[in-house]
């Protein structure tokens, strides 16, 4: 019978993963739950509360309204971006100097850090000074962001859909070059139409691309925080207060770390089910 | 269907480079009969490819005229052109179902919703198809893939003309065979003028009625199989068909008969005019080389048996050769000796085939 050799010395070879997971992910991660079921008074004195922050939030009318802005904003942000992108993706062209030219402009607004990003359109659309604040106020359009919403809401969204529509023309670029010609010669011996085409061919050859470019959209502009926060700092009133801009004011304006811990989970945990819910879709034909 | 000419045709891919102009077609002229079935062979590179496209309108070349049943249609588009083509990888539309594929081109070109049922019908049935009709195209594998890229070509009963480019090169090798004869069998029963580019011999030998064999641009013979067997027109030919392909060896010539290592080989009729200055080649298929007593004396360098026949790996003053031996037939160890077979000895003049004189 063959002697079972035991080695455990290989669990040494994976201690530094482990390691990393845990001061990348794990250990701050539980430092939160734990600040979610604890009342603290400072001084490293901790009173067990249970769920009392988690019921506190979900039935908090001011969570539910910063979660409402939330909602509205990332669905608009993905309805104008990923069509858009998918457009602007579409009429740009295939190869020479043309296609370079158009990457390297396509790419530079995602270069830009985003506190940048926030503060350039600060001054550019400011109402008296800012170029785009002039010319929509002398058009006699009414437009302030720092005074109306709309106009604030209207901004931000511009601003935007400025800094990451690129990253969906990108993405749909690369799918459609990974297009053999094949399928377009097909399509033309078949007589197709130009939206069969895009319907048939370049849609569902995209698929994989624009799964991840809805994710990453999702999940950006879900947690999004600098841009506005630098534009309007939630405002007018709570106007643009998101998620995140909520969620600091709660934690550090008014440091009631219980239900910004508590709240952070579950902001944490809606994201990941939607995440789940958008893949699922998505890739519901795959398997077979 | 139609019968599809093609005159003086000639392309480059930069036209405009004046002297510098390279030419992936030289000078071809082709005539493909309605209903026949015919091949494109030749390695990579040779413009195979691009001849295919000239014919179905994905290109326009540089120069000549193709004609469809004495319509030019040098510039007009595929869909013009009625014509239809299966690419070296299946080419399905994903998200729909094979039916749906199926009916796409029909239903493109307002055909009849009844007709179309009808057309789908007997087109699945052909192609083993109407158990997946409803199945999404994408869930199928290589091989059904392929058969719906053919099957949008057959459902279409008025193609002009059916090209194939390479069709087999991603299914698997077992059913690669059992999907060639299908195909022929499918092309007598449709009777489409079919064209099928290949640098596979055997697909190409087995399919077609007739083979053009393409080398560096130009058709360097277009023949029957067995034309091409017995009597290659160029050394690229010889070489190219065949496994092993035709022996070229150098040789000098001597009154009209070549002479190799010595050796005067017999002819079936003595070669007039020549050159001498030009390359001078003999030509043996391995096949028609006999032993003989009588002949001349060669070294074995090799046997490889291949089961039904053996190989001798031979050489003679420093030229190698291949010479066939059947199953059964003793091959001496010592001090073997070899001929030509006359009737099937060529002789080729910077690569081309010299002709014989007609025997008195």
């Amino acid at each position: 019978m063959i002697e079972r050799i035991h080695n455990q010395k290989a669990w040494f070879m994976v201690l530094p993963v482990i390691l990393l997971v845990a001061f990348n992910a794990v250990i701050p991660l539980m430092t939160v739950v734990n600040y979610s079921v604890q009342e603290t008074f400072g001084n490293n004195v901790f009173f067990w509360e249970g769920l009392k922050w988690y019921e506190q939030v979900l039935h908090s009318e001011r969570f539910h309204a910063s979660m409402t802005r939330q909602i509205i904003f990332t669905s608009i942000i993905l309805l104008i971006e990923i069509p858009l992108g998918i457009a602007i993706a579409l009429t740009m062209p295939r190869k020479g100097l043309g296609a370079t030219l158009c990457l390297v402009l396509m790419s530079l607004p995602l270069l830009i850090p985003w506190n940048v990003v926030g503060a350039m359109w600060n001054i550019f659309a400011l109402p008296e000074i800012g170029f785009l604040g002039h010319v929509v106020n002398s058009m006699g359009i009414d437009y302030n962001f720092t005074q109306q919403p709309i106009s604030a809401w209207v901004t931000i969204i511009a601003m935007d859909v400025w800094h990451w529509t690129s990253l969906v023309v990108l993405l749909s670029y690369a799918g459609l070059s990974a297009i053999p010609e094949a399928f377009y010669h097909a399509a033309q011996i078949d007589t197709a139409t130009k939206w069969q085409i895009f319907r048939y061919i370049q849609l569902p050859k995209m698929k994989h691309v624009l799964t991840i470019a809805i994710l990453l959209r999702f999940m950006d502009s879900f947690m999004i925080y600098t841009e506005p926060f630098v534009l309007t700092g939630g405002g007018p009133g709570n106007s643009t207060t998101f998620l995140s801009i909520d969620l600091v004011k709660i934690a550090l304006g008014q440091f009631d770390l219980g239900p910004a811990a508590a709240m952070s989970l579950i902001y944490f945990l809606i994201v990941l089910l939607l995440c789940w819910v958008f893949y699922t879709l998505m890739m519901r034909n795959e398997a077979r | 269907m139609a019968k599809v000419r093609l005159q003086q045709i000639r392309h480059s891919y930069n036209a405009d480079a004046g002297e510098k102009t390279e030419y992936a077609l030289q000078r071809i002229n082709q005539v493909w009969e309605d209903g026949g079935a015919y091949a494109l062979l030749g390695p990579s590179g040779c413009g195979k490819t691009t001849l295919l496209n000239i014919v179905s309108g994905l290109l326009h070349p540089t120069e000549g005229k193709v004609f469809f049943d004495n319509l030019d249609m040098t510039l007009t588009t595929p869909d013009q052109r009625n014509i239809a083509q299966i690419f070296q990888f299946p080419v399905v539309y994903d998200t729909m179902t094979v039916r749906d594929n199926l009916a796409f081109p029909l239903r493109n070109r307002k055909m009849e919703p009844f007709e179309i049922e009808e057309r789908v019908k007997t087109v699945a049935e052909m192609l083993d198809l109407t158990a997946l009709l409803d199945k999404r195209a994408s869930g199928l594998t290589a091989d059904g893939k392929q058969k719906i890229s053919l099957g949008r070509g057959l459902v279409r009963s008025d193609v002009n003309i059916m090209m194939f480019d390479e069709p087999l090169t991603v299914i698997d090798p077992h059913l690669k065979w059992q999907l060639r004869s299908e195909l022929k069998q499918l092309h007598r029963r449709v009777g489409f003028t079919m064209v099928y580019v290949t640098h596979d011999q055997t697909e190409a030998l087995t399919f077609a009625d007739k083979v053009a064999v393409m080398f560096e641009g130009e058709v360097v013979q277009f023949g029957t199989p067995e034309e091409l067997f017995l009597r290659p027109n160029h050394t690229f030919v010889g070489h190219f068909i065949g496994s092993p392909g035709m022996n070229l060896l150098p040789c000098e010539l001597d009154g009209g008969f070549p002479v190799f290592a010595g050796n005067r080989i017999k002819l079936a009729a003595p070669i007039t005019q020549i050159n001498t200055n030009k390359k001078i080649e003999l030509g043996v298929r391995p096949e028609f080389i006999k032993i003989d007593e009588n002949g001349f004396s060669i070294k074995v360098n090799r046997i490889d048996d291949v089961g039904r026949y053996r190989i001798v790996k031979a050489e003679c003053l420093g030229q190698n050769f291949n010479v066939y031996v059947p199953e059964g037939l003793e091959i001496p160890t010592e001090n073997l000796r070899v001929s030509f077979d006359p009737q099937h000895t060529h002789v080729y003049c910077d690569g081309w085939l010299q002709n014989e004189k007609e025997p008195a």
